[in-house]
């Protein structure tokens, strides 16, 4: 097998430049202030992806999980380190796809087809399936900032999923779809998976990662502390009880109400 | 220590209440055939696109559907469409026309005054398209920037291919104009206009491409760039004569300078060269106007050098735009 994805110590530093005028700088400069802070978003991070391997991302809000899916796609650079990619990469980052807003859907739907790298020809025999896989009906010319948010997402995911890459990325894709379609997303992306296409799936639904992924990767401030591959005895649900997502819930109060959700949730799981 | 635990503990609460309400996921079971194996046939590389400008030209697909949206968009909600690039030219050039021609009577010591003014018409419009377009590129395309890989060269050089669409009818114009009124061509005034022509693309794709990634920074440069494009109209010889500038630059002579360094004043010129002296070599007015048609004798040798300057200018354009870049789907 050949490897996929290959991250070296890779850091990413963000400075986070306040919006300043002129003279909220100058005044910093007379008093001496520090005129930037930095945050690091990731620190020190190592892994190697082979080909075919299903990979599942968890990690609390802010641990550095779009970041790192970011910067594998290539959208940005990483400040330390190197990454490298084996062939197309497609997929969507921290929901939703990059589209223009006053775009169609249509046009979007060509525009971010040619930037995945297909061609006029590939995109016009994909474009029916596309379509009714998003299943956007008659708003297929409206411009996509008229879209629900469900909408869009379908839009951008059925495009990623049809552009047959080597990589396949998914970054909370399908949180804001309804219940038929995260099912059907979820069966495409078993699918995919069953082609050999690489995948990295970050959700903060432990079932489904489970079912999804081979392998499971825990970031916690930046920091990747788990990694089922290179831990001792590391599986999947070891990853997930690192996490804590696995404890009962204590809160009673809570507990009736969401009890019963995750109760129907896990029926459905074993459902389908 | 235990306050670590402690928010942890804390957080990974809020997690599971989310995984268990927001991000409930359906779970499909795993496809049990066999797992094909896909060979890829590609090198292990960086995931980020190769950017520069020539990287945007081997897309030649994208950017022609960049543009083709760009188009679209422009019109998209407007009555006149299309034609709203040419309305304000048009209205440009009559207003110029009357005013500089009948108040300020330039017309009379400049034969064809409407040549000579729609010459550099054409080509400002198509400066400050170019620029003004090419320095809002990158943050109007932000909702792409932010999210996918691609070369970011490709906005302002869209751009620039956007206002050469907008150009090209009026260039035509001029030049069925100037076959109507009588043109003699020759081979120095066509090599002044392709000169004039390399001039004004590269140098004006050259500021897009700059200004268009500072813009991402301090989008106070969408603000400058318009207010000193206003200016432009009147740095450019067409309202006036070449020869009047000349007679002040013999008494200021860095202002002089400074005036024809202006590569968007020396491609109006080269261009004039071609369309306005060739239609007046034949019946002899040209002469009237001294031998070289008032034009200054080091026209090409400037013209040259400040090609070359241009293209300079473009590779060190290229070269900040490529560490301004790496910061964009952050800062936006
Ligand atoms: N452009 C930016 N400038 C400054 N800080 C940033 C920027 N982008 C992300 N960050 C910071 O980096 C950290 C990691 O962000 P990231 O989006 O990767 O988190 P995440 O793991 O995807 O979280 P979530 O589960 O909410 O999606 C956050 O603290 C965020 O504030
Ligand atoms: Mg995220």
């Amino acid at each position: 097998m050949s490897v996929s994805i290959e991250v070296e110590n890779v850091s990413k530093v963000f400075s986070m430049h306040y919006h300043r005028t002129l003279k909220q700088l100058s005044v910093g400069m007379v008093k001496r202030q520090e005129t930037s802070k930095t945050f690091q978003a990731l620190t020190d991070v190592s892994f190697t992806v082979e080909q075919g391997e299903a990979v599942g991302l968890m990690g609390l809000n802010g641990s550095g999980k779009s970041t790192l899916l970011k910067l594998i796609n290539g959208v940005m650079k990483p400040d330390v380190g190197t990454i490298r990619t084996r062939g197309r990469i497609a997929g969507l980052i921290a929901t939703g796809a990059g589209f223009q807003p006053q775009l169609s859907g249509r046009d979007n739907l060509f525009l971010n087809a040619a930037i995945l790298g297909m061609n006029e020809a590939e995109t016009k025999a994909k474009f029916d399936e596309i379509v009714d896989f998003a299943d956007i009906g008659e708003f297929l010319d409206t411009p996509v900032s008229h879209y629900s948010s469900g909408m869009y997402a379908r839009l951008g995911f059925s495009i990623a999923v049809h552009v047959d890459a080597d990589v396949f990325l998914a970054d909370e894709v399908l949180a804001v779809g309804d219940r038929p379609f995260k099912q059907k997303c979820m069966a495409k992306m078993q699918e995919i998976r069953s082609q050999g296409t690489t995948i990295f799936y970050v959700s903060h639904a432990a079932a489904s990662v489970e079912s999804m992924c081979d392998r499971i990767l825990v970031l916690e401030s930046g920091n990747l502390n788990y990694d089922s591959k290179v831990v001792p005895d590391g599986s999947v649900q070891g990853g997930i009880r690192y996490l804590h997502y696995d404890e009962p819930e204590t809160d009673a109060g809570d507990e009736v109400s969401s009890g019963v959700s995750a109760r129907s949730d896990a029926a459905l799981g074993a459902d389908i | 220590m235990s306050d670590v635990k402690g928010r942890r503990d804390n957080a990974a609460k809020r997690a599971r209440v989310l995984s268990r309400t927001k991000a409930a996921m359906p779970v499909a079971p795993s496809l049990d055939g066999p797992r094909t194996e896909r060979a890829v046939d590609a090198e292990l590389e960086s995931p980020v696109p190769k950017g520069g400008i020539v990287g945007v030209l081997q897309q030649p697909y994208l950017l022609r559907l960049l543009v083709r949206r760009q188009l679209a968009q422009q019109y998209a909600a407007s009555l006149l469409g299309f034609l709203w690039s040419y309305i304000q030219p048009a209205f440009r050039f009559v207003v110029y026309f009357l005013i500089f021609g009948y108040v300020f009577k330039i017309h009379q010591g400049t034969p064809n005054f409407a040549i000579h003014l729609f010459c550099g018409i054409v080509f400002v419009h198509y400066f400050s398209e170019t620029v003004n377009g090419g320095v809002r590129s990158i943050w109007s395309n932000r909702s792409l920037v932010k999210k996918m890989a691609m070369p970011r060269e490709i906005f302002p050089v869209s751009s620039m291919l956007v206002a050469a669409y907008h150009t090209l009818p009026q260039f035509v114009l001029l030049s069925v104009i100037c076959v109507v009124v009588g043109i003699t061509p020759d081979w120095t005034g066509l090599a002044a206009l392709l000169l004039g022509i390399a001039i004004i693309v590269v140098f004006s794709t050259a500021i897009a491409l700059l200004l268009s990634a500072v813009n991402v920074y301090y989008r106070d440069f969408q603000n400058i760039v318009a207010t000193l494009l206003q200016m432009i109209h009147f740095m450019v010889p067409m309202m006036y004569p070449i020869s009047r500038i000349q007679q002040l630059g013999a008494d200021h002579p860095v202002l002089y300078q400074l005036y024809m360094a202006n590569p968007a004043c020396q491609a109006v010129l080269l261009v004039q060269r071609f369309f306005w002296y060739g239609t007046n070599k034949h019946d002899g007015k040209a002469a009237g106007i001294n031998g070289s048609g008032g034009f200054p004798p080091d026209m090409f040798l400037r013209g040259i050098i400040t090609l070359v300057l241009s293209i300079v200018l473009l590779w060190l354009c290229q070269k900040a735009f490529s560490r301004l870049e790496s910061k964009f789907p952050e800062r936006i």
